[in-house]
């Protein structure tokens, strides 16, 4: 156990996790591991073929084998709504959200096109190799390249995924200019792979209610998914998910395995657990590729003329899946000339989603990877290029930041790193058979807040529960609540129970979006407040109180006391205030919501400076990313020990994406072919070398009462870009194609 | 002796429930965080699905049923290896260590356990009890000495999280307290 001291505030200063015991004795349960005396275990058929029509589906020689129970599919599916948008989840882009065992159409390859439950696991794999399926299929296409022609600018926005509107003359001002670049660049597509598969487990509990155990960002979209899906009573249907390993976007929207599972359950009146193998974990969600056009140009001063950036991102043919790729374009640097298009076209795969800051690093690569090669053009030093063009305000919408010390952040970074002594010469640093490279980026993330509903309750005992139905996702969520709450009422940490994942507890959104620490943060600190005020008039209206005249905010809530602060001598301890008061708990329920004034005159958004060092064989084509140091500028950090975490977590996605991550689809087949954690290639522990992590002294006062800004995803923005410039600096060859393979960096002419 | 109260599943009786023409089960004898069981395994059932499944011991994770991500890492006879892929019924007479298995009865923390806690080299916690069974395994082997070789032989444990440093970190905290003794 971590000692603490008892007068230092919990908030700001590092804490170990308080379910850290539980991980790590193997105690903390996820989604597949709840059981049901009745439980029955599905397991999912995949569709063959990425499009066309299931002709018939044989499962004689399934339901044959001892242990099975039933085979669903879609010809004999219960009846479940009939309007698409009753499968419209939270986050569901505009569109038609896909309907499992709808019908006998194909939309794209992996689609779940059978469930089979068994009374064991082993069972319900070995008969769902005896599923015999036909098709008819049609000619389908995955290769966005092929479909560029038919881009449309989607009918209707996902909310706040609008591009920016264009400012001054972007084309005249790009061709006036004596410095440019004009280039195309590209990402792979990305799977999220989280450590744990997806899974549901569904416990029956009888007169049509459920309890469902489901990997979700957020148990009340699942509640409400099942209830409209469904058509069940929202007090039938409790979800919970205490633990969940790992998602990055893939647990935002309610998945195909919890549909099944849920389906079985109601139809065979009976528990039943359905978790992905990793293969399907490549049938649903995905970061999308996207092609990008990104032209930017200078005068010989160095100072920005003209931004353009033109996006044509991949969908899927039923939903128009839409993520920020160019609005960083208009708000990064101040420029006059800015306009940007974003278009979207339709690929025969499910429909892509949020991946960890989804669009960000993916528009941050085009627009870093040109700064640094217009750095080379004008011959200054890439970061000096940025801060000749620091923006001040966002002139994206012309509003001020709320709080923005990005240039703290480059200096900072910069002096960790020692940037200073870059000799900025491409292949000019050697050592051994390894050139090294040093290259930077920026990065940009917006800061948000949703509101969200919490409860305090305070009992004789000294002990304090706060809870809120978000969740924790390995982000720290119990952690910094339980810290928040711990200084509301003085109460050392270990006498506050956090309680999240739970749909019946108060409303709270997804976890997403970097959202939840302000967002649930702030919501249980409100709920403290008026625990505090309460517990205070308890102790002020008590025969002869120390504190009878003493205002609020003139008192201390420490070591299980209120005291003066002028006079400590003169103090009532949070039992006495309560029996004075007859009660033996005090409660409240707050939400909290952002300030739409706040809203409306500030741009909000966490920035940070990334500076990466790489060391390259060229005969190998091998790069090692061996330094990394991340100066983040993200307001108020609650626990450094936790959000350095977040942020080595981005930092090591960023590296993934840049060196090695890429789901390679065969368009043949219209699949992802590498669908396996062997050949998609997460970052091992020996890709990961030195990374330092820097918080910037951020005062923020505009967004949330806490100050804080949110770290899950600002992480990941910079980093793949500030690797492809290093490599740069390090061969002399710029790779506008992630990720940087041994292919592109020896230069063979299929990588060309 | 705990007799075959645990080993089948929930809900059939053993051998009605088995694909035709397959064999049945079969007996092994396994010593599980110290505790020995008789059990009764099918010959495909890995040792990660026997341990979740029917032993309810779920702090083993399944990531991957491939052998590609250690998340069901276990020590086997002191060794660490895969559970997802070792036969249940090819590990007769052998000793299990899971992670339940490696903190003291009293509930003291395995130093590994508390390091993992005190490094922060864990965020969602689903690949950290294959982790710290691997960090375990890996100070018996007695190879590692540097940061580089920790990084090296631990590259079999994948987190998606990306705590790698943290972990490194905690690793080499243990070896050198160790080292100290």
């Amino acid at each position: 156990m971590q000692q603490t001291s008892m007068h230092e505030p919990h908030v700001g200063s590092p804490r170990s996790r308080v379910d850290g015991r539980l991980k790590v004795t193997g105690a903390a349960r996820y989604a597949a591991e709840y059981t049901a005396p009745d439980l029955a275990h599905g397991y999912v058929v995949s569709s063959a073929i990425a499009k066309g029509r299931i002709k018939s589906i044989d499962t004689s020689a399934a339901m044959a084998v001892p242990g099975v129970i039933q085979v669903f599919t879609h010809q004999n599916r219960p009846r479940t709504a009939w309007r698409s948008k009753a499968y419209q989840d939270d986050v569901a882009p505009p569109g038609t959200p896909f309907r499992p065992f709808y019908d006998d159409k194909i939309l794209y390859s992996g689609q779940p096109v059978a469930l089979v439950v068994a009374e064991d696991f082993e069972i319900a794999r070995h008969a769902a190799s005896l599923v015999r399926v036909t098709y008819e299929a049609e000619r389908h296409e995955t290769d966005l390249e092929k479909v560029r022609g038919k881009a449309y600018k989607p009918p209707k926005s996902r909310s706040g995924m609008a591009p920016p509107a264009p400012r001054g003359d972007a084309e005249a001002a790009f061709g006036a200019a004596p410095f440019k670049v004009d280039e195309a660049y590209r990402i792979a597509i990305e799977h999220h792979n989280p450590m744990e598969m997806h899974a549901s487990t569904v416990v029956w509990e009888g007169d049509g209610k459920i309890t469902v155990y489901d990997k979700i960002q957020g148990v009340q979209n699942t509640q409400t998914y099942i209830t409209h899906v469904f058509g069940l009573p929202t007090e039938d249907v409790r979800v919970l998910s205490p633990f969940v390993g790992g998602a990055f976007g893939a647990g935002l929207r309610p998945q195909y395995q919890l549909f099944l599972a849920v389906m079985a359950a109601l139809e065979l009146k009976r528990s039943v657990r359905v978790v992905l193998e990793r293969d399907q974990m490549f049938t649903f969600t995905y970061r999308p590729d996207a092609l990008q056009e990104m032209a930017i140009a200078a005068n010989p001063d160095a100072v920005l003329q003209a931004i353009r950036h033109d996006v044509v991102g991949g969908t899927s043919s039923f939903e128009d899946y839409q993520e920020s790729i160019v609005s960083w374009s208009a708000m990064m640097y101040h420029c006059e000339n800015v306009a940007t298009t974003y278009k979207l076209a339709k690929i025969d795969t499910y429909t892509p989603g949020d991946m960890r800051a989804p669009g960000a690093p993916t528009g941050m690569f085009a627009l870093e990877s040109a700064m640094d090669e217009l750095s080379y053009k004008l011959k200054i030093d890439p970061l000096q290029l940025r801060l000749k063009n620091y923006a001040e305000i966002n002139e994206g919408d012309g509003k001020p930041f709320t709080s923005k010390e990005l240039r703290a952040a480059y200096q900072l970074g910069a002096e960790r790193f020692g940037w200073s002594r870059r000799n900025p010469v491409p292949r000019s640093m050697k050592e051994g058979r390894e050139l090294i490279g040093w290259g930077m980026a920026s990065g940009m993330w917006e800061a948000m807040m949703q509101k969200t509903s919490a409860r305090a309750v305070l009992t004789i005992d000294e002990k304090l529960e706060v809870s809120t139905a978000t969740a924790d996702i390995g982000t720290g969520t119990y952690t910094i609540l339980t810290q928040i709450a711990a200084d509301a009422l003085g109460l050392p940490m270990e006498k506050v129970t956090a309680k999240i994942g739970d749909s019946s507890l108060p409303m709270s959104p997804v976890e997403g979006g970097s959202w939840t620490a302000a967002s649930a943060g702030s919501a249980v600190q409100a709920a403290c407040n008026v625990v505090r005020e309460k517990l205070f008039a308890h102790a002020r209206g008590m025969d002869g109180s120390p504190l009878a005249n003493a205002e609020i905010g003139r008192v201390a809530f420490r070591d299980g006391k209120m005291e003066l602060i002028a006079d400590p001598s003169r103090f009532v301890t949070i039992q006495d205030a309560m029996r004075a008061g007859r009660v033996d708990r005090i409660e409240a329920e707050e939400t909290a919501a952002p300030s739409r004034i706040n809203q409306m005159r500030y741009a909000a958004y966490t920035h940070s400076a990334i500076f990466a060092e790489v060391r390259v064989d060229e005969e190998l084509g091998r790069v090692r990313v061996t330094r990394i140091v991340d100066a983040v500028a993200a307001g108020k950090i609650l626990n450094p020990k936790t959000a350095r975490s977040q942020i080595l977590g981005g930092v090591v996605f960023g590296i993934g994406m840049a060196l090695t991550e890429e789901s390679m689809m065969d368009h043949n087949l219209g699949r992802f072919m590498n669908h396996n954690i062997a050949e998609y290639h997460v970052p091992v522990n020996a890709d990961i070398h030195d990374i330092e992590v820097i918080f910037v002294e951020e005062h923020e006062d505009k967004l949330n009462p806490l100050g804080v800004k949110g770290l899950g995803e600002i992480g990941i923005v910079g980093t793949a870009a500030a690797i492809a410039n290093a490599v740069f600096h390090a061969t002399g060859r710029r790779i506008r194609h992630l990720p940087i393979t041994l292919d592109k960096v020896i230069g063979t002419k299929e990588a060309a | 002796m705990a007799d075959l109260e645990l080993p089948t599943r929930q809900g059939h009786a053993p051998d009605a429930s088995l694909p035709r023409g397959l064999p049945g089960e079969i007996p092994i004898t396994l010593t599980i965080n110290g505790e020995r069981r008789e059990l009764h395994v099918r010959p495909w059932t890995t040792l990660l699905d026997l341990l979740r499944e029917d032993i309810s011991l779920y702090g083993t994770k399944k990531g991957c049923d491939h052998g590609q991500c250690g998340a069901c890492t276990v020590l086997l006879d002191g060794e660490r290896i895969n559970s997802c892929l070792a036969l249940a019924v090819t590990k007769d007479g052998c000793e299990v260590t899971t992670i339940e298995g490696l903190a003291a009865k009293d509930g003291a923390l395995h130093p590994m356990q508390e390091a993992f806690i005190e490094h922060d080299a864990f965020q969602c916690g689903y690949c950290t009890p294959g982790q710290i069974c691997s960090a375990v395994g890996l100070l018996k082997e007695g190879h590692a000495r540097t940061r580089e070789e920790i990084r090296e032989m631990m590259s079999g444990n994948l987190c998606r999280c990306g705590a790698y440093t943290n972990i490194v970190d905690a690793i080499e905290d243990v070896l050198a307290k160790e080292a100290a003794k």
